[in-house]
């Protein structure tokens, strides 16, 4: 096959994920072992679970603000109703992510029907969501769950020492869902046309308001997820955990090659953009000396580069039209 | 005789305006008819009423003998009838086979998208049009010709009885065209019905069996087309007693306006690096001064020079004898000038408001924020310059954006003449709209001419050209190459000067 436009983006993410783990593992020989490559699965799990919702809501040329607000009501809501009213753990899980959707579908509605801004209604939606957490409890509750301590401690082992834990599978099996479901359902090819422009997928008889409805309720889907992912991770529940996370989320999509104005992308990237992520966070810690902030300038200049990346190709796509 | 699509009766009233009334139309299998009309007949109305867009409506359509009453163009396209609109509704990030079998898409099992089938099933559909391409890459990689096709390709695939062809060719080149043509007249063999529609008269003739024109939202007739002459066509889509081509004949060459000593405005020298060689230019008061040359010859870039677009990187620009500092269109603005840019929809009008407003844009500008102009006197304005360019809109408070072209195009120039004007600069005027609203709009400039305004008129067409301007720059490869003035002002006098390329020598390089 040979190489298309369309590709470079991601190419381009996969270079510089390959660059940099290659820089930090010159620096720490360390950094080159199996133990450090399933942690940037197991501490960035929550975050690409997030993120394969967002890029569901980018790719249709939208964004959902709400995802880090709904980690923590989700992390609220499960401690809550576990440690403080003993429910079955299983059960809860399943209600969190039924309600998480539900609240996804809620906001899509809005959107789709009404044709709301998806900035302002997910903005809502995060302070919603925030405040609904902070009413349940302003403190931090502790999970407590004998089934859920099995579950968490769950791997699958790669070698003597290194297992591969729950909540990454959870992370490689939301990718792969939804790349699934990206690649080869109508639903996912439908989001790419409405990103690509709305006015034909209408005109092209496609049902752009149900679709609409269902990105965020896929995205309040795995915001949940993300949300049970990040309390098995800390096993706690609090209401000012997750600020920022949509930032980070919106981030890793972006510098795994979706464009912002929709319709142009792939899933894996995503996960890539993760990654990339958690490379520089764990090559700062590494390195012990660097405020963990530097984390967020590399980003910020990496999130840079992409952007232009991208006007730069969407420019050279019509400069040789024309 | 039976009928593939007929239209029967068919009217349709928007708020204050009648745009359709008692209108017949009727499609035969294996024909191509054309729709023909001026901007504002109701062409687009028709069209949109046969593809399920507009509902109520009074009449009735009948597509193959039984009533139909589509409620959506899906629900059109699925009966049978589709529609290849001017602005493709595509995909444009999506790949060729995708964009054909999007919404329809083969599946396999478990709802999955069968994409082997997918890209086998376009390539079958495209080679039925004669097009064989990759379609497995992106749509917007292609030309609008292919996309065209690619839309063509689609309705194909919605087993389309009826296509109806909204203004296909207007950004193609000649091959593309011919190109087109050939792929209708197979699909016309196939049975199908074919409505197209074209402001080409050319093109009309070329392909089209039959025509139906339409005139202020009624029905004139319907014609066969070989027995239709060109007179009588332009006619029945104009209606007035003198028909365009008269009406053209009345312009007669206009004398040369005697040199004045000091010119109203004076351009010497005047470079851009990389987009204009160095250039003298003087125009007069009551004067219209024609840029001719193909597209891409730098005319347009030097109309952006004079009006401060882009900045001057060498030469001067003199008003009334004084050099004056252009370095963005508002001071050509506190000049004087006032222009007309190509692209109307998007650099002239704000659609969304309303002609008043639109009309009193640059005057507000000019006399800055607080000095506002009364709601009375803007009307006032407006209603001045609704009349005496006899722009057609029911009153000032229509919002632009849904008047015909040629009067969006009236409303630009009220605009200018508004606030104090002195030279106007008009880039394609007459682009995309039709015959009748060309030759207003080309009276319209010489009028304004004869009340003393200087005039720069840009245009493509040689022959509209040299029937308005008293002289004539030509201008091929980003440099002039010469001046033709009076009687020497003639088409083949312009088109033997571009062949023969440069006349005078510019003596630099840009």
């Amino acid at each position: 096959m040979k190489l298309k436009a369309r590709h470079i983006p991601i190419l381009a993410t996969m270079l510089v994920f390959i660059l940099l783990y290659a820089a930090a593992s010159f620096y720490f020989p360390y950094f080159f072992t199996l133990r450090v490559f399933v942690n940037l699965f197991i501490d960035n799990a929550f975050l690409g679970v997030v993120a394969v919702g967002m890029t569901f809501a980018v790719l249709s040329g939208g964004i959902d603000l709400s995802v880090g607000s709904v980690v923590a009501c989700t992390g609220i809501v499960m401690s809550k109703l576990i440690t403080q009213y003993g429910f079955n753990s299983l059960a809860v899980i399943a209600f969190v992510l039924l309600l998480g959707t539900a609240f996804g579908s809620v906001m899509g509605f809005f959107i789709a029907c009404y044709d709301l801004p998806p900035f302002i209604v997910t903005l809502a939606g995060m302070f919603f969501a925030r405040g609904a957490s902070q009413i349940i409890s302003l403190e931090s509750i502790p999970l407590k769950s004998p089934l859920l301590n099995r579950v968490a401690d769950f791997g699958i082992p790669l070698s003597d020492r290194v297992d591969f834990p729950f909540i990454a599978i959870v992370l490689v099996a939301a990718v792969a869902v939804g790349t699934f479901i990206a690649q080869c359902t109508k639903f996912g090819r439908n989001v790419y046309a409405i990103g690509g422009s709305e006015q034909s997928a209408l005109m092209m008889g496609l049902p752009v308001r149900r679709t609409k409805i269902g990105i965020y309720a896929l995205s309040g889907f795995f915001a949940t997820l993300g949300g049970v992912i990040y309390t098995l991770y800390t096993f706690s529940g609090y209401s000012l955990s997750g600020i920022g996370l949509e930032l980070d989320a919106i981030a890793s999509v972006v510098i795994g090659g979706t464009l912002l104005s929709g319709g142009v992308g792939y899933l894996p990237g995503t996960l890539l953009g993760v990654l990339i992520q958690g490379v520089i966070q764990t090559f700062i810690s590494f390195d012990g000396t660097l405020n963990s902030w530097w984390t967020k300038i590399i980003i910020g200049a990496l999130l840079f580069v992409f952007i232009l990346l991208q006007t730069w190709i969407s420019k050279a796509r019509a400069f040789r039209k024309s | 005789m039976d009928y593939l699509l007929e239209a029967l009766g068919i009217g349709i009233s928007f708020p204050g305006v009648r745009a359709l009334g008692r209108v017949d139309f009727r499609l035969r299998r294996g024909e191509i008819h054309a729709l023909m009309g001026q901007n504002g007949a109701g062409k687009s109305t028709l069209l949109k009423i046969l593809s399920g867009v507009y509902r109520p409506y009074e009449g009735r359509v009948l597509l193959r003998g039984q009533e139909t009453r589509a409620s959506s163009p899906t629900e059109a396209q699925r009966a049978g009838i589709s529609t290849v609109h001017q602005e493709l509704n595509l995909i444009p990030t999506l790949s060729v086979a995708e964009n054909l079998f999007l919404g329809i898409q083969p599946l396999r099992a478990m709802r999955q998208i069968d994409w082997k089938k997918i890209h086998k099933e376009a390539e079958k559909v495209l080679s039925r049009l004669n097009l064989k391409i990759d379609v497995s890459e992106q749509l917007n990689s292609y030309s609008v010709a292919v996309q065209q096709l690619v839309a063509i390709a689609r309705a194909l695939l919605f087993s389309a009885d009826v296509l109806i062809l909204d203004e296909p060719t207007s950004s193609l080149d000649k091959e593309e065209v011919s190109n087109l043509f050939s792929v209708m007249r197979g699909l016309k063999a196939d049975g199908l019905g074919i409505v197209f529609v074209t402001h080409f008269l050319d093109q009309m003739y070329e392909i089209s069996d039959r025509a139906t024109v339409l005139r202020n939202g009624e029905l004139v007739g319907e014609f066969e087309v070989a027995k239709l002459s060109r007179i009588d066509l332009i006619t029945a889509m104009v209606g007035e007693e003198v028909s365009a081509r008269r009406a053209e004949e009345k312009f007669e060459r206009r004398r040369v306006a005697a040199s004045e000593p000091t010119p109203l405005l004076e351009v010497r020298e005047a470079t851009r690096f990389g987009a204009v060689a160095p250039f003298d230019l003087s125009f007069n008061r009551g004067e219209v001064l024609g840029f001719a040359g193909l597209l891409g010859s730098g005319r347009s870039e030097a109309a952006r020079l004079i009006f401060g677009v882009d900045g001057l990187d060498r030469g001067e620009v003199r008003m009334d004898g004084h050099v004056i500092k252009l370095s963005s269109p508002h001071d050509a603005i506190a000049a004087g000038m006032g222009f007309c840019p190509e692209d109307r929809k998007t650099e002239g009008i704000i659609g969304a408001l309303s002609v008043r407003e639109n009309i009193i844009l640059a005057l507000q500008a000019n006399r800055g924020i607080f000095n506002r102009l009364s709601r009375a006197e803007q009307e006032n304005i407006a209603e001045r310059f609704i009349s005496s360019l006899s722009i057609k809109t029911p009153n000032g408070e229509q919002a632009v954006r849904n008047l015909s072209g040629g009067n969006q195009q009236k409303v630009i120039i009220a605009r200018w003449l508004a606030s104090n004007l002195r030279l106007l600069i008009l880039d394609e005027p007459t682009r995309g709209i039709d015959v009748a609203a060309k030759t207003e709009i080309q009276k319209l400039i010489l009028t304004l001419a004869d009340e003393g305004l200087a005039v720069l008129f840009i245009s493509s067409e040689l022959d509209e050209v040299t029937r308005c301007c008293q002289r004539v720059a030509v201008w091929r490869d980003r440099r002039k190459i010469g001046e033709l003035s009076g009687d020497d002002a003639r088409v083949e006098n312009i088109m033997e000067t571009i062949a023969r390329g440069r006349e005078e020598s510019g003596g630099e390089n840009i």
